[in-house]
């Protein structure tokens, strides 16, 4: 059986992948999708500790379940917001979104 | 065998995460994504969480991917992604692996690496335990339902969003 640290340290990579995505892409569904790769660190861990701390207490899969539903959620009201900006812009380069910056 | 498995899905894992942050081509990286999210349904299963496998494949593969798939057709252009990444990315790189080096210090403090056993024998179903636990009224099923409001409201706002307004 594998240690559960190397469970951790993929999730904390995959975690670190997002966070490089989140900040340094230029396309907003680009920046959706290193989300959606964090959400999923997020996820491994909360699998993971549930296995290997207190498996006969299934709090980690419950915690899993809310996330998934959470980003569902996200990405629906997401996409709407990207599609809708491209409509007014024609472009979903999030440096060049500046309504609200002064 | 399990741990060539593991670093096997972990490899898929991370590639395909990897690829989705840096492929110019937004649908390749859409297609890395699908790639990732399979991996890690692969890794639940390893985990003994073949529900929440099945619910990653359902839901993240079935669902979101391929939402994120149509809104790329819908509004792809030409020449548009030539250029991935903004001017600040060679310190948002540092940034990450500085972030990822301090994580699995803190990590190595806590459980030291590779060195502790394998997981606890399970004595019930784990299916069985979590469908329980979210629908006991001593457990989760207030956020469960909470959870369905979310899902109903974030719906209709995506629709109302998205909604092309008509011109009178």
């Amino acid at each position: 059986m594998v240690p559960l640290s190397w469970y951790l340290v993929v999730a904390a990579a995959l975690f670190c992948i997002g966070l490089f995505g989140v900040l340094a892409r230029r396309n907003a569904i680009a920046i959706l999708m290193s989300i959606e790769l964090m959400l999923n660190a997020v996820n491994i861990n909360l699998v993971a500790f549930w296995r290997y701390q207190s498996p006969n207490q299934p709090i980690g899969m419950a915690f899993a379940v809310f996330v998934f539903v959470v980003a569902a959620a996200e990405v629906a009201v997401g996409l709407a917001l990207i599609i809708s900006i491209y409509r007014r812009r024609k472009h979903i380069i999030v440096e060049d979104m500046d309504l609200l910056k002064w | 065998m399990t741990t060539v498995v593991f670093i096997l899905f972990s490899l898929m894992v991370l590639g395909g995460g990897l690829m989705v942050v840096t492929a110019s081509n937004i649908v390749h990286a859409a297609g890395a994504l699908i790639l990732s999210l399979f991996g890690v349904a692969c890794l639940y299963v390893l985990l003994n969480a073949g529900f929440l496998a099945a619910v990653q494949v359902l839901v993240y593969i079935g669902a979101i991917a391929i939402l994120i798939i149509f809104t790329v057709m819908l509004i792809r252009r030409e020449g548009e992604d030539r250029l991935s990444f903004n001017s600040m990315w060679s310190g948002v790189l540092v940034i990450a692996v500085l972030a990822f080096v301090g994580l699995i210090l803190i990590l190595n403090q806590v459980w030291p690496l590779g060195m502790e056993g394998g997981a606890p024998d399970m004595n019930l179903d784990p299916t069985v335990q979590l469908g329980r636990m979210l629908l006991d009224p001593a457990g989760y099923v207030l956020p469960f339902e909470v959870a369905s409001i979310l899902l109903l409201s974030a719906m209709i706002g995506a629709i109302v969003i998205a909604r092309e307004k008509r011109k009178e």
